[in-house]
């Protein structure tokens, strides 16, 4: 019995400091953030990773993300004459929830992987110590300019993924199964407010440093072993989805 | 002069050093050797705080390493160059651009200066015209070649060299060594060679230590070393399996 309770123990001290690690990390890259000089061309450069890399996967799913909408939307109000609210439905869905949770899910398979695993490679071939040893802080050349790119782009393509999804259910609902253009849009006019758009993009801002943070810190501190970089990439993606989840919760909540 | 005071460094449970004690003079190259897992590359990460030890200091031009905050501690990291086993070059540069990384993150030179430094250098160590390859498209030789040139760039006073010859042929061994006597023979660094590259690297050595059992077994210069009654140096220097080092 003393057994079981000293392993419950070990197992939650052990991940309290993992915890405790990573928001010191956290705040180690924000405080290197304000350290001149400043890196903004690294800072653009991954800008261009996260955003302009993940477009065409953002843009594919918020498409098709539309699409379905569109489908099920129109088939489910249509049971009660209540079509011309599609694009009322369509929008608040995608504006205030599946638009951030979605193309944050996309960001972080496509790029959010790729960053823990290119750190996690540096790490396992000591290229994070080469610039230690040059008296270079890897946090603030590799970690803070990524996170600062997070904070940037994930709003951006949320944007993008919502504006997209909204033409793929006009495409289906108005140009397909015959609903009025006038009342998609009139719809959406008449039922989205200020805050829906706004809620939507301050989660997309959250779930862009709750991705780069997570995926830099598991790749920046990678075993050191050849199952190292695997590690790191899949517990990287897993963490960084249920902390998505996770906090969307708690915004929601605080937001309706 | 680099001193190494009875240096402890523990991992997960397994002591690797137990007290090592070992002066490094400068101007000089001192090889420290022994078996794998010995935890020479671990002495060597302490040589530079790359490492931190649980007890023990490591005494740089007088100052302990060991105790400097941040900002000193990058002040004195600008003394030492130091060449992975790997080479660790950043692979998302140009073997120029890695070679001018810290000339471009650590001074103040103009961009027509650190071309001219880096093409210098580059020609000594054999990569004319080299430059804009990436890491990932040359040998492993090349790669050698090109962390040296990044290591000696800022003209360091100390270099420590991490298993320079592991994983080349014999050829690409004796041209690397060749290549760090000519180097220090140009630029007059103190060198720290972490190998197990015997005998080859002994005609590189001023002085050899033999790291055994978490502690130094044996220093000395070169030819004394090699002629060491210590029968832990003989024993490795011959390869036996019998003797008072334990082969795994």
């Amino acid at each position: 019995m003393l057994f079981i309770v000293r392993q419950i123990g070990a197992v939650t001290t052990a991940h309290l400091f993992g915890m405790g690690r990573g928001f010191l990390f956290l705040l180690s890259a924000f405080a290197w953030v304000f350290r001149p000089p400043a890196k903004l061309r690294l800072i653009v450069k991954h800008i261009k990773e996260i955003g302009v890399d993940s477009l065409s996967v953002v843009v594919l799913s918020g498409a098709f993300t539309g699409m379905v909408l569109g489908l099920q939307g129109y088939y489910s109000l249509r049971k009660f004459n209540a079509e011309s609210w599609l694009g009322s439905a369509v929008a608040l869905a995608l504006l205030r929830e599946l638009g951030p949770v979605l193309s944050a899910f996309m960001v972080t398979g496509r790029t959010g992987s790729a960053m823990a695993a290119e750190l996690g490679t540096m790490r396992v071939t000591e290229q994070i110590d080469a610039l230690y040893s040059m008296a270079i802080n890897p946090v603030k050349y590799l970690v803070s300019p990524r996170i600062i790119a997070g904070l940037i782009a994930m709003p951006l393509l949320t944007s993008i993924f919502n504006v997209v999804g909204i033409y793929g259910a006009f495409l289906i609902g108005v140009e397909l199964l015959g609903v009025s253009s006038g009342s998609y849009f009139a719809g959406m006019e008449g039922s989205v407010v200020f805050q829906d758009v706004y809620s939507g993009l301050l989660k997309s801002v959250s779930f862009g440093l709750i991705i780069t943070w997570v995926c830099c810190y598991k790749g920046f501190n990678a075993p050191p072993m050849a199952t190292g970089v695997s590690q790191a990439t899949t517990e990287s993606v897993v963490l960084s989805f249920v902390l998505i989840l996770v906090w969307d919760y708690f915004l929601t909540s605080i937001m309706l | 002069m680099i001193r190494v005071i009875d240096l402890y460094k523990n991992f997960a449970g397994h002591q690797v050093l137990k007290g090592v004690n070992l002066d490094i003079e400068t101007g000089k190259i001192t090889t420290i050797i022994g078996g794998s897992g010995s935890g020479k590359t671990v002495l060597l990460k302490h040589l530079n705080a790359l490492l931190l030890p649980d007890r023990g200091s490591v005494l740089v031009d007088g100052k302990d390493i060991t105790k400097l905050g941040e900002s000193a501690l990058n002040d004195m990291r600008q003394k030492f160059g130091v060449l992975f086993q790997g080479a660790a070059l950043l692979d998302s540069m140009t073997i120029f651009d890695n070679v001018a990384f810290p000339l471009r993150e650590k001074t103040t030179l103009g961009e027509g200066e650190i071309r001219q430094r880096v093409e210098e250098r580059l020609a000594q160590v054999g990569l004319s015209g080299m430059g804009y390859k990436y890491p990932a498209e040359v040998s492993g030789g090349m790669k050698k070649r090109a962390g040296l040139a990044r290591a000696l760039v800022i003209e360091p006073q100390i270099i420590l060299f991490d298993e320079p010859t592991t994983g080349l042929d014999p050829l690409l061994g004796k041209s690397i060594h060749d290549l760090i006597r000519k180097m220090h023979a140009t630029f007059g660094f103190t060198g720290v060679v972490v190998s197990h590259d015997i005998p080859a690297v002994f005609r590189i050595s001023d002085r050899v230590a033999m790291l055994a059992n978490g502690v130094i077994a044996e220093v000395g210069p070169t030819e004394q070393f090699v002629a060491s009654a210590n029968p832990m140096v003989r024993q490795f220097l011959q390869g036996d399996a019998e003797g008072p080092l334990a082969v795994l």
